[in-house]
């Protein structure tokens, strides 16, 4: 059995756990906690660990999705998550500008594991106040030829485009067999 | 669909950025430090700004610009029925006080006046409403929006060479242990003495900032200088580990084929 894995990682209350919740085909193992800290105000619970979904192609092959912690203090787990990616989604809630800075800083983190494939995921597009995506690309200084998406995480055909998107992009960085 | 937000977030330079790429129409309103600023723009292009508390009466620019005089003025504003600043040039243009030259420096120069202002603004809600533009009878003047974001860039590169210089205020300091440094010999402001009374690893920079009350851009100058002037050095709050670069780990993609992508492909689009 082979097992791939993809990231999906954002700032706080971006909407990963949706994400992984709408197209995983277990019941998404999460090991959310009550927030002790400022951020309540926002969520009451947040992932402290991890998100982890899975999509099982056949006997042979089984894709991993991970979600990395929402919250700053959990850094350290974004590499011992990021190890052996496949790509990794940025999921980006549109509707909350305040949280932009710190999507950038993940895509610049993110960015570090080169050469890996991303999309970016304008997530929350179902919200009054959400920035659209080419408005989204431009406050997150995106490359032009990186994609930046339409999502909604609680939609999964939206899940579903986002990730074919992104195996879109990691076969385009392949080289031929 | 209108854009709102945070200055903290997203800054003046980012919005005028975003602004000028999207090619965007519309007015933007800013409201921190108390006041209230309209800029308008334009398919990308500055046309026009205000500001709560300042004249911007056509009349005012001019006056301010040192174009007419204050009897020009009282005769002007005597001989008008309207307020409409595209009639008062007209008048002003007709009576030989100024020329059109002269309003469209002074009108352009009053917009920049308010725009770079904006630029030192770093708290504020703002909100960019698309496809509104100024009153009728308003005279705009149509500014390429790259030269006043390398402006006010400018102006506010200090603070940003300040953040980009020292951009973790949770680190602590230390001071330094080469030899040749001479601590003894050296001046220092009264607010950076109280800094350095707090200087001890186990103290985190914004530690120190909010015992003294001081915001980051106070703090952030005064450690800059004394790492400059190589009094103390950055460590990791609660011991005396040197800052390192940050880990630079490189995780390449595992060795997967094509085909295995294919396959994911496949079973994605038929889920």
């Amino acid at each position: 059995m082979e097992t791939v894995k993809v990231v999906v990682c954002g700032p706080f209350n971006s909407g990963k756990t949706e994400f992984i919740s709408s197209i995983s085909e277990i019941e998404v193992v999460s090991t959310e906690r009550r927030i002790t800290d400022g951020s309540r105000a926002v969520k009451d619970q947040t992932t402290v660990a991890m998100d982890f979904g899975r999509i099982t192609v056949d006997e042979e092959l089984v894709l991993h999705l991970f979600g990395t912690p929402g919250q700053k203090r959990f850094d350290f787990m974004w590499d011992i998550l990021s190890e052996g990616m496949l790509g990794f989604v940025v999921l980006v809630d549109s509707a909350r500008p305040e949280t932009f800075r710190e999507a950038k800083m993940i895509l610049d983190r993110f960015g570090r594991y080169s050469p890996m494939p991303y999309v970016i995921a304008a997530n929350k597009q179902d919200e009054e106040d959400a920035w659209p995506p080419d408005d989204l690309r431009i406050a997150l200084k995106a490359p032009s030829d990186t994609k930046v998406l339409s999502c909604v995480a609680t939609d999964r055909e939206s899940v579903k485009n986002v990730l074919l998107e992104l195996l879109y992009s990691i076969l385009d960085s392949m080289h031929e067999e | 669909m209108a854009l709102k937000g945070n200055l903290t977030d997203f800054n003046v330079t980012q919005l005028f950025n975003l602004i000028n790429l999207a090619r965007k129409t519309g007015a933007l309103t800013i409201e921190g430090k108390g006041k209230k600023a309209d800029v308008c723009f334009k398919e990308g292009k500055l046309i026009y700004a205000s500001m709560d508390g300042q004249d911007t009466g056509l009349i005012g620019m001019l006056e301010k610009a040192g174009k007419i005089s204050q009897e020009q003025c009282r005769i002007i504003r005597a001989r008008s029925k309207t307020n409409a600043d595209k009639e008062l040039g007209l008048l002003l243009i007709n009576a030989g006080y100024v020329t059109q030259d002269d309003i469209v420096k002074s009108v352009r120069s009053h917009t920049l006046d308010v725009v770079y202002l904006l630029f030192t603004w770093t708290d504020g809600r703002f909100r960019f409403e698309p496809n509104k533009l100024p009153a009728e009878g308003v005279i705009t003047v149509p500014i390429n929006l790259e030269n006043i974001i390398m402006e006010g860039s400018r102006r506010v590169k200090e603070y940003e060479m300040l953040q980009n210089e020292l951009p973790d205020l949770d680190m602590a300091l230390k001071f330094t242990e080469r030899p040749d440094a001479r601590l003894q010999d050296i001046n220092l402001t009264v607010e950076e003495w109280r800094v350095i009374s707090f200087i001890n690893p186990r103290n985190a920079i914004r530690q120190i900032a909010k015992a003294n009350s001081m915001s980051d851009f106070k703090i952030r100058r005064i450690v800059y200088g004394l790492l400059s002037a190589g009094l103390v050095d950055l460590v990791m709050p609660g011991g005396p580990q040197r800052i390192t670069a940050e880990s630079e780990a490189v995780s390449a993609p595992p060795p997967v084929k094509r085909s295995l992508i294919v396959r994911l492909i496949d079973r994605v689009k038929r889920m």
